[in-house]
């Protein structure tokens, strides 16, 4: 985080506190995006072993989420924190909770590849394979944002969720057709269908990180609104 | 379960128009003081600068800031308590529901009774509890006995005391505890019915228990009067007050909303000061 916005406190106690849960934040987005990556790979090329990886590494995004949430607690108890402080820690708090349930899509799309390697892969699916990085990518530019505290990229990446979403409607109508014109692998489209509804669900979070985003650097909450109002207050001067 | 389900306060959803109102804004406010362009000097040095600001009615106005900022200052023009001390000069106007307080035609000594005040320590008279709060009453020259019985008793009440004394109302009010006696100088400002009440860190003498119950007859005592709340510490000002307004060397920063002002202050100062990062 830049030191422009977060000056020292008098209390370095209070600073020391703050880095350290920033830190933890900064790698739980790390080991999510991991998985996330992992996952995809699982899912595009067919390894099973890899994707048994990520379900078993998912415990670790728990743990994270787990620490992180023990020490905003202990934050908000012992420093009443005010201003941008509070809005770092709210904003903390409800972040890590949509990465650790990106976390466990990731988890869903590798139980997914697992099966799907077992019922013959998913080759026929590039589309598939696309809209996984553009979610991973959502991800990865949604942390970052978070790093910098970079309300234009936060921007930037609540239009590409609009994308995804219009991607993972092609995805399912795709499949729809596939599924009517071979009835025996529906079961097979069907896990094709969950990881598109996981990867596009994923896409929501980052987006909801990004609003969060929006609301520590601006104070304004600029949930369940449009995207013109949304940039219209990363605009206005605090 | 669903039996239950009548139970359920209702919340009128819509009226939250997509999250809960920080409050009101000083414009909805009736106004009760305007300050306007007031510059005080203690001889050479100036203490306030230009300060504009309203005091809202029925509210509790927190004024907060580090040592030196001028709140105090600020706090005792309102009842010209400044004019005891030499060597002092004020410039500008304080109108006091559309009055100047530093008219030529203001009786000081009326403008007192109109605006109380209460100071860091408590100072109760060397009185019985009851005389301490019917003191104001008998300077007025009330002295019927049923009269000031009904006064004290409304006053103690008013004070959230009157519970801990009323069987020992002759005793000596120095015998009270500390946080006791910030409360019985509240009653005894409040006897006289003043339309506004100046705190000057009413509670920075009293512990965490007195504090939080005088914090309480704060909140209660805002339907009637007009509070002004000088404080070092700023969760209390967070706690009690309606509208904060934030010094830094004799300057007005800022003044808001007190949830607007501790979540999304507007100003770079007040800021820092708010968060800790001050000096």
């Amino acid at each position: 985080m830049n030191d422009s916005t977060f000056p020292h406190h008098i209390s370095q106690q209070f600073d020391a506190d703050l880095e350290e849960v920033r830190n933890n934040v900064l790698a739980m987005g790390g080991l999510v995006e991991q998985q996330l990556a992992n996952a995809l790979t699982a899912l595009t090329e067919n390894d099973v072993s890899l994707g048994e990886e990520v379900i078993t590494n998912d415990y670790k995004v728990n743990a994270l989420e787990v620490t992180i949430d023990e020490e905003c607690n202990r934050i908000l108890a012992l420093r009443q924190p005010t201003a941008i402080d509070l809005r770092l820690i709210v904003a903390i708090i409800k972040t890590i909770t949509d990465m650790e349930r990106i976390g466990d899509e990731a988890e869903k799309i590798g139980h997914l590849a697992v099966q799907l390697a077992d019922q013959g892969g998913n080759d026929k699916f590039s589309a598939l394979a696309h809209l996984g990085e553009h979610s991973r990518r959502m991800v990865h530019d949604a942390l970052d944002a978070f790093a910098r505290l970079d309300v234009e990229q936060a921007i930037q990446v609540v239009k590409e969720d609009l994308k995804t979403d219009r991607e993972y409607e092609a995805i399912s109508r795709q499949l729809i057709t596939f599924m009517m014109e071979d009835p025996r692998s529906i079961s097979r489209f069907l896990n094709v269908m969950w990881a598109a509804r996981s990867l596009e669900r994923i896409g929501d979070h980052a987006r909801n990180i990004c609003e969060y985003i929006i609301y520590l650097v601006k104070g304004k909450d600029v949930r369940h609104t449009s995207l013109e109002k949304m940039e219209q207050a990363a605009r206005e001067p605090r | 379960m669903y039996e239950n389900s009548t139970n359920i306060p209702a919340v009128d959803v819509d009226a939250l128009q997509g999250g809960a109102s920080s409050g009101a804004t000083l414009e909805d406010e009736k106004i009760a003081i305007e300050v306007k362009n007031l510059n005080f000097y203690y001889g050479d040095s100036q203490a306030l600068k230009g300060i504009d600001m309203v005091i809202p009615e029925n509210r509790v106005t927190a004024f907060i800031g580090p040592s030196g900022c001028g709140k105090s200052t600020l706090l005792r023009c309102f009842n010209r308590m400044n004019d005891l001390i030499d060597d002092t000069r004020i410039e500008g106007e304080i109108l006091l529901h559309g009055q100047n307080i530093y008219d030529k035609v203001v009786n000081v000594a009326d403008l007192r009774r109109r605006v109380g005040m209460v100071f860091q320590k408590p100072n109760p008279f060397p009185k019985s509890i009851f005389e301490n709060v019917a003191y104001g009453l008998r300077i007025q020259g009330i002295n019927d006995r049923r009269r000031l019985a009904e006064v004290v008793e409304r006053s103690l009440k008013g004070a959230a005391l009157w519970d801990e004394v009323k069987d020992r109302l002759d005793d000596n009010a120095l015998g009270l505890s500390g946080g006791q006696q910030q409360r019985l100088v509240i009653a005894r400002a409040i006897a006289i019915e003043p339309e506004v009440l100046l705190l000057d860190e009413p509670a920075s003498a009293l512990d965490p228990i007195s504090t939080l119950k005088l914090e309480e007859l704060i909140y209660e005592l805002k339907s009637s009067y007009t509070i002004i709340i000088v404080t070092h510490n700023m969760q209390q000002a967070a706690r009690v007050s309606d509208y904060c307004t934030f010094l830094l060397m004799g300057e007005l920063i800022e003044m808001a909303n007190t949830n607007t002002l501790f979540t999304n202050p507007q100003q770079k100062q007040t800021e820092d000061y708010i968060t800790g990062r001050y000096g």
